[in-house]
């Protein structure tokens, strides 16, 4: 479900259902390989549609990078789950962890796609959401 | 109000049971504006707060808030988990551990600005808040038992008519109208069984 140790932002996909999400992780790495560090997560804790707080905070420490670590999610409860998770991180990993307002499956792809060239944060977040605007 | 282990383990489990008795009908309201899961979602929550009994009751009543806010996060998997469980969290966070009702005015609208900070929505909206706002104002002025009880049932009524702007019922725009709000219905269930397990507890 992760992987890579590159200094790269690392990208966490959050979908209400584990196939999107996991479909979602593949495209990106077809796109960026191993370059930047990934994971995903998604369903309730039944295995049902959903999505829960205990998975997004193991997404998240599976592609911590000290460069942070940018969310892409689908719907609602995906977003007020992943922004219940970033603030049950510790304090110096709060600030650098961010939920973008994009598409999950293209904002992922391009949110990588920004990262493995080695840009900032700010710089993946704002290139994953300039897709939706 | 001073609660006893005894009256603490009352409370959970009228909260629990009104969510797990009604999960049918919570799902029902949900699939009609919402994604359906509204009703096994709490219900998967209270079961894992029930599953902290009998040790979630030894802990003071801040404590014990606090820890089911803490599970029903972590446990529920929808919105309605983060958004009822910063409620319960931070109500847990503003009580001493023998609180006046006062406290108990103060500690809840502090929740209640928490859960619309964690929502990004306010009062109108067709969602829970729309029962917990009105429902502090009638704590707040005084209100008894009956009238808190009355206003919970009211203000989840009301969210009939309303249009909603949040969560996924607002992806039906108009089509939202005319069905009540599965997040109001839970939080006024939840309030008429803490209200009726407290009373309970304050004439016996």
């Amino acid at each position: 479900m992760s992987n890579s140790s590159s200094g790269n932002v690392g990208i966490v996909i959050v979908s209400h259902s584990s196939k999107i999400a996991e479909g979602a992780a593949d495209m990106v790495r077809q796109m960026v390989g191993n370059a930047v560090p990934l994971a995903w997560t998604g369903g309730d804790t039944d295995g049902g549609l959903g999505t829960n707080v205990a998975g997004i905070l193991e997404a998240i420490e599976a592609a911590w990078s000290t460069a942070g670590v940018a969310i892409l999610v689908d719907l609602g409860g995906a977003e007020t789950n992943s922004e219940m998770a970033v603030e049950m991180l510790a304090e110096d990993r709060r600030a650098r962890v961010v939920v973008c307002n994009a598409p999950v499956v293209e904002g992922a792809v391009i949110a990588a796609t920004e990262s493995s060239g080695g840009s900032s944060l700010a710089a993946v977040k704002r290139s994953a959401e300039e897709f939706y605007a | 109000m001073s609660l006893d282990r005894e009256a603490r383990e009352k409370l959970v489990r009228a909260l629990a049971e009104s969510m797990i008795g009604h999960a049918d009908e919570l799902t029902s309201l949900d699939q009609a504006i919402g994604d359906g899961d509204h009703g096994l979602n709490m219900k998967r929550g209270f079961e894992a707060v029930l599953a902290t009994l009998p040790g979630l009751a030894d802990k003071s009543l801040p404590e014990m808030l606090k820890a089911i806010g803490m599970t029903l996060v972590m446990k529920v998997g929808g919105a309605s988990g983060p958004l009822v469980g910063t409620f319960f969290m931070e109500l847990g966070k503003g009580l001493p551990e023998q609180p006046a009702r006062t406290d108990l005015v103060a500690a809840a609208e502090k929740a209640i600005d928490a859960v619309k900070m964690r929502g990004r929505s306010e009062a109108g909206q067709k969602t829970l808040l729309d029962v917990l706002v009105p429902v502090h104002a009638v704590f707040a002025g005084g209100g008894d038992a009956r009238a808190i009880e009355a206003e919970a049932a009211q203000a989840a009524d009301r969210t009939t008519p309303m249009l909603a702007i949040r969560g996924r019922a607002s992806f039906l725009g108009e089509r939202s109208i005319g069905h009540m709000d599965p997040g109001s219905r839970s939080a006024s269930l939840l309030i008429s069984a803490a209200v009726a397990a407290l009373e309970f507890e304050a004439t016996s």
